[in-house]
């Protein structure tokens, strides 16, 4: 008698039980394609390393990859929030702008002998804080397409950041300040400890919280969202808000790297942060992104650069390099999931 | 008749067409194994099994959209390799989708020429007059009410399924294939519908039917094919089958007692619903249902049935009316406001109101309840949420892979259980249904009707909205008719009469009853 729950059973976990052994060998390929189409992106990382560990010494060090590390924090801190916007069918183009406006207001506040560091810091996540939250509001309330809101935030932010400063770069930067951006921890540098604090932040929220399912529910379906009693324009807001503060850490972060800032700060780092979200197999539609995947991406494109560099491959060439992963990568991810 | 092109080994005609040994399988998971199926010219061929049994998968195969794993598709004795809807269109065959996917944005008649549109000769840029006259052709023909200026996504559930019914038909193929074409639609659409598969039947079309409604199966089917579990199991003239035979054909076990009707001690009002009004879609509704009831609305498609459950959810704006729950008036202005009145409702249109559809199960059926799986209302107990995703899968048998298959994978009626999983599990007091066993088996109706009955006898209020009229008289203790907008009709279980029901739902009380499907 086969009862309902058999039937679960064979179609379940344990299809390896009914198979016979040539069945199982052609079900272990089938399931080592599919870990691969799922994962395929950590191989792909793996596979880069190697290849430059192997035709550049230099590359496969602790010192190189901690610099890579360091490399990427910026773009990959501004990648985890970006992340979360598309996951709600969202972009973000104001990030790099944001980025400039809280990096010159927090560094003018960041004079040595002036106010104690907690005043810049506050600033400029404060003024990361108050664009994401025009935003938001923009998007959800006026139901703006988040393309058309924030491409106005990015020439705006950008104007304001030129305005504050007369377009001069704000420099002479107190010595806590800047440690923020060249300290250590642990022998690591601080960025780095930001941006691994970002990610498992990032992780925590998405996958571990009531507003991080929130945020799939919105992105894959807003009306059944809604249906569900989810108040959509609140998540929208929230995310919004949360990535215009983390572009205010990554304003604050690269100034205290560079010890001055430039209004021209972060120009076209919107696109890294989308390409490395893109690479690690967020959707555009919506619905579905991870941060590991995020990181993974952020990575690749910091690898990348990286061992393009000590290969003494010019930078006009990277950018030809780096369009096609990026077109590649999602290309691969479509294929994979396609078939489903 | 002309010569046969070939004959089979048995010296039988070769059918039209004939499916082989089809297998197909989904990331490792066997869906289809070893299926077969032949169709012959001018022959209504209904394909039956349970939720998940691979009826749609065989059809999408048959259609271009899913590739065969192994297999061999025949079309009047020739081999044909079917790779992309636009070949199987070639081949002269269309498809009526279960799971309805227009281009929203575009107009009614866009979305009927989509990818055929007429050129104008002249100006090469599309002949947009040509189109309409076309479309308003084929509607006139089948009696479609609808404009082809329209906007796709204003149009109501039935609507895009007559829509979808006519774009198919207007192929000139010479197979159709109807995935569950009425599980939206209601009585006069229906009976169009079957004149419409008469009149390809006589001319040599073959129609492969799919539905889980028994009457309609032998209606309108000659031949039925029975799948369980991705396997074929027996394919006989509709004549040499009784509807119990064929469902334990189906099922593999037998049903009892379809309607496990109890009776319930009525309790106090609990729902109340005074004058509630939207200009244009209803009018002046005003009902009572009471603690224990099963209330029933009846009606034709576009009686305003589900405008009305929508308003009192939230989900709508009205113009007038109150509703008061337990009692109290009851301010609701969005599903936010209605479930925190212990209000549930059960939509009509799961993939656009009901479900994430790239979310796993997990995820879509503790989503209503998510702050009673979280700590301290935000950290989620994955543990305990993992724990109860599982219990629910078992609870309504869901099939599916695991709690983290994403629903879009899961056929017609598995999503459906997912969508009342998702709602019961809040445990509200007052549920309302729209149209809760839509493309729902026989075997999980029986479960869900058990489910229902079993509601109310806990002291629930369930209001439900159902074009099936079977479904109302075996389960509901009250029912009100809406004709237009308005209450035409209400009856209490003991004077519960089907031909004054269907008499009322035409708005018609003396006038001439037509044939009410089902
Ligand atoms: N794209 C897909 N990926 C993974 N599994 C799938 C996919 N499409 C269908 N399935 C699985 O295949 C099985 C058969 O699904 P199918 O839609 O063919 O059933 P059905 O007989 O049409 O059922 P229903 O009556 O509910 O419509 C189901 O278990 C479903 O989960
Ligand atoms: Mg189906």
């Amino acid at each position: 008698m086969e009862t309902p729950t058999d039937e679960l059973k064979v179609t379940g976990n344990d299809t390896a039980a009914v198979l016979s052994p040539a069945d199982r060998r052609i079900e272990k390929l089938r399931r080592a394609g599919r870990f691969f189409s799922k994962y395929g992106i950590y191989f792909a990382l793996v596979l880069l390393v190697a290849v430059l560990a192997v035709i550049s010494p230099p590359f496969f060090t602790a010192a190189n990859l901690i610099d890579i590390l360091r490399q990427i924090s910026v773009i990959g801190i501004l990648a985890v929030g970006q992340t979360v916007v598309i996951i709600t069918a969202g972009i973000d183009l104001s990030v790099g702008s944001i980025l400039a406006l809280s990096a010159v207001m927090a560094a003018s506040f960041a004079h040595p002998g002036q106010y104690p560091l907690i005043v810049p810091l506050m600033v400029g996540l404060g003024a990361g804080l108050v664009c994401g939250a025009l935003n938001g509001f923009l998007i959800a309330k006026s139901k703006l397409a988040p393309f058309i809101v924030t491409l106005g935030m990015m020439t705006a932010a950008r104007g304001m950041a030129l305005v504050y400063t007369s377009g001069r770069p704000v420099f002479n930067l107190s010595n806590a300040y800047d440690t923020i951006g060249t300290g250590y921890f642990a022998g690591i540098p601080l960025p780095v400890v930001i941006f691994v604090m970002v990610i498992l932040g990032g992780i925590f929220l998405l996958h571990y919280t009531r507003f991080g399912r929130y945020v799939y529910a919105v992105g894959g379906n807003e009306l059944a969202a809604k249906v569900s009693g989810i108040s959509t324009e609140k998540i929208l807001i929230y995310v919004y808000i949360l990535q215009g503060v983390l572009a205010g850490v990554a304003g604050v972060v690269l100034s205290s790297r560079v010890m001055s800032a430039s209004p021209a700060l972060g120009e076209g780092y919107e696109l890294d942060a989308i390409a490395a979200a893109v690479i690690g197999g967020t959707s555009l539609m919506g619905g579905v992104g991870t941060i590991t995947g995020t990181v993974v991406g952020a990575l690749i494109i910091g690898v990348m650069n990286n061992g393009l560099d000590m290969l003494n491959v010019s930078s006009y060439w990277q950018q030809i390099v780096k369009g096609a992963i990026i077109v590649l990568a999602v290309l691969l991810d479509k294929k994979s999931k396609g078939k489903a | 008749m002309t010569i046969p092109l070939s004959t089979s080994s048995t010296g039988q005609m070769e059918p039209y067409l004939r499916m082989e040994g089809i297998s197909k399988s989904f990331g490792g998971v066997p869906v289809l194994d070893d299926v077969k199926l032949q169709v012959n010219r001018g022959e209504v061929h209904a394909l039956t099994g349970e939720n998940g049994a691979g009826k749609s998968t065989l059809m999408k195969i048959l259609a271009g959209i899913h590739q065969k794993d192994e297999g061999r598709i025949y079309l009047n004795g020739n081999l044909v390799d079917i790779r992309s809807p636009r070949e199987a269109i070639r081949l002269g065959i269309s498809m009526i989708h279960q799971e309805l996917n227009p281009v929203r944005d575009m107009t009614v008649c866009q979305n009927i020429f989509l990818g055929r549109e007429p050129y104008s000769r002249l100006t090469r840029v599309v002949d947009s007059r040509k189109e309409k006259e076309q479309t308003r052709r084929l509607f006139g023909e089948m009696d479609i009410s609808v404009e082809p200026d329209e906007k796709m996504g204003n149009l109501s559930v039935a609507e895009m399924q007559m829509v979808e019914i006519a774009k198919a038909v207007s192929y000139s193929s010479n197979i159709i294939i109807m995935d569950e074409p009425t599980s939206a639609i209601t009585g006069k659409e229906v009976a169009k519908l079957f004149e419409m598969i008469s009149g390809l039947k006589a001319k040599g079309i073959a129609v492969i039917y799919i539905s889980h409604k028994m009457d309609e199966i032998f209606t309108i089917c000659d031949t039925i094919t029975v799948l369980r579990d991705g396997r074929y199991i027996d394919t006989r003239q509709a004549k040499e089958f009784d509807r119990d035979t064929l469902v334990s054909r189906m099922v593999g076990r037998e049903i009892k007692d379809l309607f496990p009707k109890s009776n319930t001690e009525r309790g106090p009002v609990t729902l109340e619903v005074e004058g509630l009004t939207q200009s244009g879609v209803f009018d002046n509704i005003s009902f009572k249902a009471h603690k224990g009831e099963v209330l029933g609305l009846s009606g034709l498609m576009g009686a305003g049935r589900s405008e009305v459950v929508e308003t009192i959810f939230g989900l709508r704006g009205s113009d007038g009316g109150t509703i008061r729950v337990n009692g109290k008036e009851a301010k609701i202005k969005s599903p936010a406001d209605a479930i925190r009145h212990g209000v549930a409702l059960i939509t009509d249109d799961r993939k656009m109101k009901g479900l994430n559809l790239t979310a796993s199960v997990r995820d879509n059926i503790s989503l209503v309840n998510l702050k009673a799986f979280s700590r301290f209302g935000q950290v989620i107990r994955l543990k305990k949420e993992n724990q109860t995703a599982d219990e629910e899968i078992k609870k309504f048998r869901i099939k599916a892979r695991d709690r983290y298959q994403p629903v879009g994978t899961l056929s017609g009626g598995t999503q459906q259980k997912v969508v009342l999983s998702k709602w019961l599990l809040n445990n509200p007091e007052i549920i309302i249904l729209d149209e809760p066993t839509r493309g729902i088996d026989v075997g999980a109706k029986a479960e869900i009707y058990g489910i229902i009955s079993r509601l109310a006898e806990t002291g629930k209020t369930i209001v439900m909205v159902s074009s099936e009229l079977p479904e109302i008289l075996g389960l509901c203790d009250r029912v009100i008719v809406l004709y237009h907008g308005r209450i035409s009709g209400e009856f209490e279980r003991k004077d519960f009469d089907q031909e004054r029901i269907i008499k009322a739902a035409m708005g018609n009380p003396d006038g001439a009853t037509i044939h009410f499907m089902n």
